[in-house]
């Protein structure tokens, strides 16, 4: 235990098991059957409890998995056996509110889908290979969200969807804030 | 939009209708990213495909090289627009691709312009991914750009050139060495994740250098310390000293006055990790650890399950080393029975197994009976396993704890449960003799209605050993007999066996145990059958109440005191011929790692070609080389073959090792040599063993080498005669004598002129333990009992101060040379006291049981208590000889 806490993988699964978003920094799972068979056994581990307003914590071939559901999203992140649950928790606590302020609330499967790419670049800015990278979920969120055009490209570039864009993110920064 | 989620049926067809993905097809998307090489690239357009493409590979489909390839060159396209947005999908793209060294130059220059970029955004990205896919060679281009992001006032560029920095130690350690200034600086950042980053970067780099992480720890303890996380690292660190620096110093624990104010941060987080590491200290005392059991007592009723779960999970491990530091917990783990979380429940209760004293056991079984029906089998076990020790520990409730068993073990549930549950009776009959007949009992109704053939025919054949010698064996038969009825062949056949020893045991029971058995030999199964003839000719005498012979009984029932695999390459071994196999013939002696080969690789020097062929090794091929030698073959069975004991340190010029013999009346040393020299031809090899030292021996024939080339092992004999039976010891010395050639290794000439030379090798010596044999027995404390007291000598032995108690035990077996029973050659970590179970026959063949138990105080000062039982006074009174002489 003299090593830097690290992160196995974490999950984002509908209410029927399936992939929303996943992504794996261990070898511990190296096809995508295991890590299917991982992701079924983890959800059906935990299904039938209620991970709803607090974060739930389950052991499962070793590893510790915390979890927590909202609407038909369950989002789970795995540590080693030895891992300090409360570093596990803090993480999914900043990626499942980093994800409720990218969605603004309304954070079902839907919405999960349908805004995918934020979700997968709120993965990437969590965790980098395995080590916790950031976790407040304010921060994540707003690396996350901070869609604007480059600030050296001259303005004639932008085409009238850049702008739009551009104004959708001040309009975003302005809700996180 | 708002969906109702209960109603799933429903639910899914509307998903299916709103999902984005929805008939996503791989060939389709790739021809979409084709808009990648548009002149007018429309960025939201470009995100969306990207995306689709992600979320293919997410799904765990796999793109082709060329597909990949393609997409990766389609992909760096993209770098031309300015839309950061898109910027970052491409980063995530690259990444996900993960392109090969020379798909990775073409993005190189992309990427550097990025990290260069004013862009923070850009830079920090551009960084994790050039770390994530470059090699060695490019690392040394861009290494100046990642030394000044280490210190860049941007934390998130900071932090992205720290975490790629760790991720490269592993790759390239010496490239990333070089930035440890860089790293230091960063450690005193003010944003507490640089901070993190950089302190877990600056140990890895420093890791092997103990003094160095000594001095991190030293100002940083001192220092502040921002981020949480980052003060975690710094204590799992502390602990690494804390544990490097108490082998070296006694007295005051270093650190620990840090440890402790750490259970005062504001973060749970740290709270938590010092506590851990507080319970997990080398040695830790009651005075230390109460602090750390407060705040986790704290955390037990949090409203928090996570927090809950890390304290219960921590103070079930104290529980196993200090069960009564954690007893001031019992009143909030005995609420956490109840727990929502059957995790946290299982570990409370296993947790109160262990700190619970004789008074609550009754209490905590109703608890515990509400909760087992609602929890899986895997948290059951956990909690049968518990019972067990507390049974164990607590032989008074057998009662209670014994009816807990018999009813979980009525209720549903898998093989494992039941086989735990079944091994769990099983161990409490034999050690609580008060519960043998109610846990009999128990087991004969499990099998009425049990589905697992394992365990009928595994409770089948332990009512065989122990129900006979019950005050009423009688009432077993019943059971026993049902079985034949109504199961399947292969517990029929058990069943069948089960009688027989009844019948031959119980001379009363004899004749209506033949009347069952004929009934038996209508089975429709032949095994069944055969077992049932060959039990009513041999346990005999027509079903009359006479005693059935003891040979018969040791032929049918006695334990099989030769190992399985031996007898197994015996009768593969064998050749049907006029004669018959003879079990005899089987060696008994337990076979051990030859030692040999777990020296021979760090005593031959490499490159000597061919390794030499090693001395044989069991005690078979010993026995039929030693019977191939006629001064050998008058000798006798050859009784035991020790393991080789090298005389000569390794690298030298000859290497030689000994193999001791013993017979009854003679010792026969096997030297078994090797000439390392390339350009020496050795003749006339023999061995000069002055005997001197040894009074009882006398020297009858030996056998010298001719030649001894280079790297091709030979063997030399010599021959002692000893009184017959009696387990001489002494010591011999022994030297190397013979001729020397001079040898043209290239060539491979011989000069005809040698010279006469000696070589000096170690003493050997001659020990008791030589003349144990290593025989296991299956069941040692049957075994013991039937030996009997007659002979038993106990007495007892400090063993003065050892490194650890499994230290001690290994040392003391193999100093007897016996063979460890019933695993308890494994002591349990931090145990404070150890019993262990060695059999053995002594020459003569007199079987010899010896019981040890162990005992660590304080300063590892290590007691012993050594019984041996054997069927001759002298024999148990040498055993105490070797140990009192080693």
């Amino acid at each position: 235990m003299d090593t830097c806490p690290s992160i196995k993988n974490i999950l984002l699964l509908d209410s029927e098991g399936k992939r929303v978003a996943v992504k794996y920094y261990s070898n511990d799972w190296p096809t995508n059957s295991a890590k299917e068979a991982f992701e079924k056994a983890v959800f059906t581990k935990t299904q039938k409890t209620n991970a709803r307003t607090e974060a739930e914590i389950a052991m499962l071939e070793g590893n510790v998995i915390v979890y927590k559901f909202v609407q038909d999203l369950h989002f789970f992140v795995t540590g080693g056996e030895d891992e300090n649950e409360l570093i596990l928790a803090t993480v999914l606590q900043g990626f499942f509110d980093a994800v409720g302020l990218l969605l603004r609330g309304n954070v079902d499967k839907k919405e999960a889908l349908e805004n995918l790419d934020l979700i997968l670049l709120c993965l990437d800015e969590i965790v980098d290979g395995g080590i916790i990278l950031e976790t407040d979920a304010n921060v994540i969120a707003g690396k996350v969200a901070s869609h604007s055009v480059d600030v050296g490209a001259p303005l004639s570039e932008q085409t009238i969807s850049q702008a739009l864009a551009t104004a959708r993110e001040h309009l975003t920064r302005s809700l996180l804030k | 939009m708002a969906q109702p989620l209960v109603k799933k049926d429903d639910d899914r067809d509307d998903e299916a209708e709103y999902s984005p993905f929805l008939g996503i097809e791989k060939g389709a998307v790739l021809q979409e990213a084709r808009v990648f090489n548009d002149p007018q690239l429309d960025p939201r357009r470009c995100s969306q495909v990207i995306t689709k493409l992600l979320y293919l590979l997410n799904q765990g489909e796999t793109f082709t090289k060329i597909e990949a390839t393609e997409v990766f060159f389609a992909v760096t396209k993209l770098f031309q627009s300015r839309d950061i947005g898109l910027r970052r999908m491409v980063y995530l793209m690259i990444k996900e691709l993960s392109p090969s060294a020379d798909e990775v130059i073409i993005v190189t220059s992309s990427l550097m312009k990025d990290m260069t970029s004013k862009t923070d955004m850009y830079r920090a990205n551009a960084i994790r991914v050039l770390c994530r896919i470059t090699d060695g060679t490019l690392l040394t281009q861009i290494e100046r750009y990642l030394k000044q992001a280490i210190v860049d006032k941007n934390p998130v560029v900071a932090s992205a050139a720290l975490v790629s920095g760790i991720h490269l130690l592993e790759t390239t350690p010496e490239i990333v060495k070089r930035w440890s200034n860089e790293v230091q600086e960063a450690v005193q950042s003010r944003a507490a994740l640089v901070q993190f980053h950089a302190l877990a970067l600056l140990h890895q780099i420093r890791q092997n250098d103990r003094l160095a992480v000594s001095k991190l720890v030293t100002s940083l303890t001192r220092g502040t310390v921002r981020s949480p996380l980052a003060q975690c690292l710094l204590i799992r660190y502390t602990t690494q000293v804390i544990r490097e620096a108490a082998t070296t110093q006694t007295g005051d624990r270093p650190f620990y006055d840090f440890l402790e104010s750490c259970l005062r941060h504001k973060a749970e987080m740290v709270i938590f990790e010092a506590a851990r590491a507080i319970t997990e200290l080398n040695g830790v005392t009651n005075r230390e650890l109460t602090p750390a059991i407060t705040v986790l007592q704290l955390f037990l009723s949090s409203s928090k399950p996570v927090l809950r779960f890390a304290a219960v999970r921590t103070l079930n491990k104290v529980a196993m080393t200090h069960p009564m530091a954690v007893t001031n917990c019992n009143i909030d783990m005995e609420s956490l029975i109840s727990d929502q979380n059957r995790s946290i429940a299982t570990l409370a209760i296993t947790t109160l197994l262990k700190t619970g004293n004789e008074s609550s056991v009754d209490r905590l079984m109703k608890q515990i009976t509400n909760f087992m029906s609602d929890i899986a089998d895997e948290f059951k076990i956990v909690v049968v396993e518990a019972i067990r020790s507390l049974c164990l520990k607590f032989p008074l409730k057998y009662r209670s704890l014994m009816n807990f068993l018999s009813n979980i073990l009525r209720e549903e549930g898998g093989f494992e449960y039941k086989k735990a549950i079944v091994d769990s009776i099983v161990i409490l009959i034999r050690d609580i003799p008060d519960a043998k007949e109610n846990g009999l009992l128990h087991l004969c109704e499990f099998i009425e209605d049990c589905e697992f053939t394992y365990l009928s025919t595994q409770i089948l054949h332990f009512l065989g050993t122990e129900g006979p010698k019950t005050s009423d064996p009688s009432k077993y038969i019943r059971y026993i007999y049902n079985r034949v009825h109504l199961e399947n062949a292969t517990v029929r056949a058990a069943a069948v066996s089960t009688l027989a020893k009844f019948g031959a045991m119980v001379d009363a029971l004899k004749p209506r145990v033949f009347v069952l058995l004929r009934r038996c030999l209508y089975d429709g199964d032949d095994e069944v059958r055969d077992r049932a003839t060959l039990y009513l000719n041999t346990v005999g005498s027509d079903g009359e109440v006479i005693e059935t012979d003891k040979v018969v009984k040791d032929f049918l029932f006695g334990s099989l005191d030769i190992p399985l695999a031996n007898i197994e390459t015996s009768l593969k071994n064998y050749e049907p011929a006029e004669q018959p196999f003879d079990i005899n013939s089987v060696p008994k002696e337990v076979k051990t790692q030859p030692l040999a080969e777990k020296k021979a690789p760090g005593k031959k020097p490499a490159g000597l070609g061919a390794p030499p062929s090693g001395p044989p090794s069991t005690v078979d091929a010993y026995e039929k080389l030693l019977s191939s030698i006629p001064e050998f073959s008058d000798f006798g069975k050859l009784f035991k073959s020790s393991a080789p004991v090298e005389l000569t340190e390794a690298e030298t010029e000859y290497a030689v090792n000994v193999v001791k013999h013993i017979f009854d009346r003679h010792v026969v040393f096997q030297y078994n040599c090797t000439n390392t020299i390339p350009e020496q031809l050795l003749e006339n090899v023999t061995v000069i063993v002055d005997a001197s030292e040894a009074e009882e021996f006398a020297e009858v024939a030996s056998k010298p080498l001719r030649s001894l080339p280079y790297d091709s092992p030979g063997q030399i004999f010599g021959a002692f005669e000893k009184p017959e039976g009696v387990p001489a010891v002494g010591k011999f010395s022994n030297m190397l004598r013979f001729i020397v050639k001079e040898v043209d290794p290239t060539t491979g000439d011989v000069e005809d002129d040698g010279v006469e030379d000696e070589y000096q090798l170690e003493d050997l010596e001659v020990v008791a333990a030589d003349y144990v044999m290593k025989v296991g027995v299956s069941n040692f404390r049957n075994a013991w009992e039937s030996i009997g007291p007659d002979f038993e000598r106990v007495d007892e032995y400090g063993l003065g101060p050892r490194e650890s108690l499994a230290e001690a035990v290994s040392a003391v077996i193999s100093l007897l040379g016996m063979q460890p029973c019933e695993g308890t050659e494994v002591v349990a970590n931090n145990s404070r006291s150890h019993t262990c179970l060695l059999s053995g026959v002594f020459i003569g063949n007199v079987k010899v049981l010896v019981r040890l138990q162990f005992g660590i105080d304080g300063p590892k000062e290590v007691a012993m208590k050594l019984a041996v039982r054997s069927e001759d006074d002298n024999v148990s009174d040498m055993i105490h000889e070797i140990v009192a002489s080693g």
